[in-house]
């Protein structure tokens, strides 16, 4: 919006207005776009992928991204631009610049443009490719309790790893569980912070399937939207994880043009569902009773960081939610205030005023359509957001507990040893030593058990450190970007506002 | 002495009436011979005492200028002696000013004392300080209504003749009106009920001769209707729009609390995010009440002032079925030919009353038209600039935090990128270009 009023020259590098339509903009590396630049200058093989407003047509732009892929672990400190085309996509690219301008057009003749990069971004290293994700439109596909909504996503990316540039895929919602499922079975052991999957919606998911009058059908859309918007990001978390992001099963999952094997365990009314819930139940009754003796600080600390933020988020987002339903119902009385107006108008019998209060009218209905937009604003920019924190530090947490569980296997590990040890020394001592040879193998085969453990805890510890410190970068970085785009949002919708009272203006100055 | 006093007076406002009832419409409104305001209140308990203070050049009056400790309940009193004076029926009567109502503001006190264990200090201490600020405006409001009663019959080229009103604002001593007693409670609500029954049954058997009235009374029913139909949502709006300014408290105290719990550069962040908001929470209450002030309170003004058009309307209709029934029994008067002079008396007493009042109500609901009107006009147009100027300041607000957030970033990015990778000139350069066109696009 801000964009229009901004000389062209400008729109490219200016840093506020790339928030307000783009979130995640905080993904890109300035690297990112050099490099991609370099890539399609070098390489004349890659055909110049295809603008983003092509892609994003009907859908929501807040939270179109490119998400950088840092697969090489070199820190590459300055790079060249000689090369930069100006084509559409560098354009684009440079539209959703964050922090730097310098690729931008005005200077390609600087032979040697140095890296700005900031420290946040993730790893620091150089890319060799971008993903973008975004889930275009939604089909109902089926009738009745069987039908099912369609998720299509569309995947532009030059990773090598995919077959094409362009894909395009429909997935349904429990195709996306079975995904974070396979994502939680392989990683979650190793210690990976893993972007929750929405949640699971019965009442909502019903009511779309036996959907049927018209008001029905406009909150159904309004569900299917919000969770359009979620599953959008919980798959841009993923491709933002370097290592995620090049597991087999995300990338079929983005690629393969084919229906996915159902994901039967998702399913909440399902035999693996309730199994599901037991190991659930177990395992928060193991958090509650277990509790380990803390050797690194670092954890102990995090830890207690962790449940203060839960809480308090928790708390934040109990505040914007009734702060959305609030500004709900303050539209909605707008709104009734607008016909009532709009009636007493009709009634009144001197003509200028009469003019005037069907302005009003006119007037009201307007600023409630303005509070309507900024109650969908509260919720899907701020609300939003706490959301997915709420779940990502659910994450966090996960892990956290994983940690404890390697610990308790080495606990257990170390104390069978112990037994095993005082056994054959007893052995030794009475003088059996027909069974001592028995006892050692043991004994070597439990220190051997002890040490992968140990192997097991110190990398998850180390793997935990290393997610944790981008979980936080990146926190960092999209609470202040969402929270921007936030106040730029609120500045749009005032602007509005004054608008619309001022075309009311000349007309009450009519009335006499 | 006092007494006979008044009986001149009265002698005096009864030709006035007639004097000044031709020639109503040039009467000034900013005629300044009699001025009304009230220049204290006083919460006491459940009563307001109101400081009437008058200052006048008519020449009935003892003094040019006095003040008088007046209680809600007076106010009533003297506007149901306007009420009930037949003398006055053919007038529009100023309504009434509402009951002071604190048991709003009340209730919500406790029900804060209730809920202040969750929630912050900082919180509960915003919260009853914006019930404070509730509670004054309310208090306010309510010396306003009863200004405005006060000074509409102080203009009023008739009721400010009125005895009961000067005694009202000359009589230094406490006028006795007591509340009504149930008994009394009862029987004017048994009268207003065969009140409205009977405009009911007037409206629908007697015809209206005159167009005017007709159209003027079919308006004003649908208006009334409407209008308070309109001051009910409008409420509403209001209502909410405040609690939506509530909200922002909460959060905001959220926000410092999780900034506390943060670290890096994020907390500082939060923190101008919560003083944003704390800011704009600030603004959305003062268009909240400015909303109330200039859009409710006006409507809900012309409720009450309809609602006396209405009564206006139906004493006319009342008149005009006396005058019929007159009519009629002079008619059997004749036929039997038996006290037809005193029918002919009746007859004619009723005519010329009706006459009287048809004259007096037409020029009355004229000027409550020119009345209504200039004071739409002049509040919504108000009401228009106050929603700009507040909508502007909040724009003001969200841009400097969002210039200062922005700058911080940068601030930050370039201490660290600075600290990171020096390589020279080169990278100054490039920043402090990179600063310099995000100059020019926060100039934008």
């Amino acid at each position: 919006m801000t964009d229009e009023k901004l000389p062209p020259m400008m729109a490219t590098d200016d840093p506020v207005d790339d928030e307000d339509d783009d979130i995640f903009s905080s993904t890109i590396d300035d690297l990112s776009s050099l490099r991609n630049e370099e890539l399609f200058a070098s390489l004349a093989a890659v055909p110049p992928p295809l603008t983003n407003i092509s892609l994003n047509e009907g859908s929501s732009t807040l939270l179109e991204s490119d998400v950088p892929l840092n697969n090489d672990h070199k820190e590459v400190q300055q790079m060249t631009s000689k090369n930069v085309i100006s084509n559409g996509f560098e354009a684009e690219i440079n539209l959703k610049e964050n922090d730097t301008p310098s690729a931008s057009e005005e200077i390609n003749q600087v032979e040697e443009i140095p890296n700005v990069s900031t420290n946040d971004m993730n790893f620091e290293n150089i890319e060799n490719g971008f993903i973008k994700i975004s889930i275009s439109e939604t089909t109902k596909v089926g009738e009745g309790m069987s039908s099912y909504v369609a998720y299509r996503i569309v995947t532009r990316t030059n990773m090598t790893m995919f077959k094409t540039n362009n894909m395009a895929v429909l997935r349904r919602f429990s195709d996306f569980l079975g995904l974070h499922n396979k994502l939680t079975e392989k990683y979650l052991r190793n210690g990976r912070l893993i972007p929750p999957a929405p949640q699971k919606n019965m009442l909502g998911s019903t009511r779309i399937k036996i959907s049927g009058n018209q008001s029905d059908q406009a909150t159904s859309a309004e569900f299917i939207e919000k969770r359009r918007l979620a599953l959008e990001r919980f798959l841009k978390r993923i491709a933002l994880h370097p290592i995620l992001r090049n597991d087999k099963s995300f990338c079929d999952f983005l690629e393969q043009d084919c229906e996915l094997p159902k994901a039967t365990s998702t399913s909440a009314l399902s035999g693996a569902g309730v199994m599901r819930l037991f190991n659930k139940v177990g395992e928060t009754v193991n958090k509650i009773t277990y509790k380990m003796d803390e050797n690194e600080p670092w954890f102990e600390e995090k830890e207690v960081q962790i449940e203060n933020l839960d809480l308090q988020l928790r708390n934040l987002h109990g505040a914007v939610e009734t702060l959305v339903i609030n500004r709900k119902e303050l539209a909605h009385s707008s709104g009734s205030f607008a016909k009532s107006a709009a009636v007493l108008s009709n009634c009144e019998e001197h003509t200028g005023l009469s003019r005037a209060l069907s302005q009003l009218a006119d007037v009201f209905e307007k600023v409630e359509s303005v509070r309507t937009e900024q109650a969908n604003t509260d919720f899907s920019i701020f609300c939003e957001l706490l959301k997915d924190y709420i779940g990502l530090i659910g994450a966090v947490k996960n892990v956290f507990h994983e940690r404890v569980k390697v610990y308790q296997n080495m606990q257990h590990a170390q104390m069978i040893l112990t037994k095993k040890r005082e056994q054959k020394t007893k052995l030794e001592l009475t003088g059996r030593l027909d069974k001592v040879g028995f006892v050692t193998n043991e004994v070597s085969e439990w220190e051997a058990k002890l040490s992968r453990c140990q192997d097991e805890f110190d990398q998850i510890s180390k793997t935990i450190k290393v997610e944790f410190e981008q979980f936080e970068i990146n926190r960092i970085k999209e609470f202040k970007t969402v929270i921007s785009s936030y106040l730029e949002e609120m500045i749009n919708h005032q602007t509005l506002i004054i608008k619309h009272w001022q075309a009311f203006i000349p007309e009450a100055k009519a009335i006499a | 002495m006092l007494s006979d006093e008044f009986d001149v007076e009265e002698n005096n406002s009864q030709s006035d009436i007639l004097n000044e009832g031709s020639n109503s419409e040039n009467v000034d409104l900013s005629d300044n011979s009699l001025q009304v305001v009230i220049s204290d209140a006083l919460s006491e308990k459940d009563r307001v005492k109101f400081t009437v203070l008058s200052k006048t050049t008519l020449p009935d009056f003892q003094r040019s200028e006095f003040s008088v400790v007046r209680q809600h309940e007076e106010f009533i009193w003297l506007h149901d002696q306007f009420e009930e004076n037949e003398d006055y029926a053919g007038f529009i009567i100023p309504p009434a000013p509402p009951r002071p109502d604190f048991d709003s503001s009340r209730e919500k006190l406790q029900k804060l004392g209730e809920g202040e264990g969750t929630m912050t200090k900082e919180e509960f201490l915003k919260m009853k300080k914006e019930l404070e600020a509730e509670y004054l405006a309310t208090f306010k409001k309510t010396v306003a209504m009863h200004e405005m009663f006060l000074s509409r019959l102080a203009q009023h080229p008739v009721f400010r003749y009125d005895t009961n009103f000067r005694v009202f604002l000359e009589y230094d001593q406490d006028l006795a009106v007591r509340t009504k007693n149930k008994k009394e409670l009862f029987e004017e609500i048994m009268k207003s009920l065969s009140k409205t029954t009977d405009e009911y049954l007037l409206s629908a058997t007697v015809r209206d001769v005159n167009d005017f009235f007709e159209q003027e009374k079919n308006f004003l029913i649908d208006y009334y209707g409407h209008l308070k139909d309109a001051t009910m949502k409008s409420d509403k709006m209001v209502n909410k729009h405040k609690d939506v300014a509530d909200c922002y408290i909460k959060i905001s105290s959220c926000l410092v609390q999780l900034s506390t719990f943060d670290h890096r550069e994020l907390d500082w962040f939060l923190n101008r995010f919560s003083e944003t908001l704390e800011k704009l929470r600030k603004v959305e209450g003062r268009v909240a009440s400015d909303e109330d002030l200039k859009l409710s309170d006006t409507l809900r003004y012309y409720v009450g002032d309809s609602f006396a058009a209405k009564r206006l309307l139906y004493r006319r209709l009342r008149c005009l079925a006396n005058y019929e029934t007159a009519n009629r029994n002079l008619e059997k008067a004749r036929a039997k030919n038996k006290d037809v002079h005193a029918a002919e008396a009746t007859q004619q007493i009723s005519c010329e009353k009706f006459e009287v009042m048809s004259d007096k109500g037409k020029e009355e609901l004229i000027d409550f038209k020119a009345r209504r009107v200039s004071t739409f006009n002049k509040n919504l147009l108000e009401l228009a600039e106050w929603e700009i100027k507040h909508a502007q300041h909040q724009i003001d607000i969200l841009k400097t935090s969002l210039e200062m957030i922005n700058s911080e970033e940068k601030k930050s990015t370039l201490n660290v990128e600075l600290a990171r990778r020096y390589h020279g000139n080169n990278c100054f350069n490039l920043f402090m270009s990179m600063n310099l066109n995000n100059l020019f696009v926060s100039f934008n």
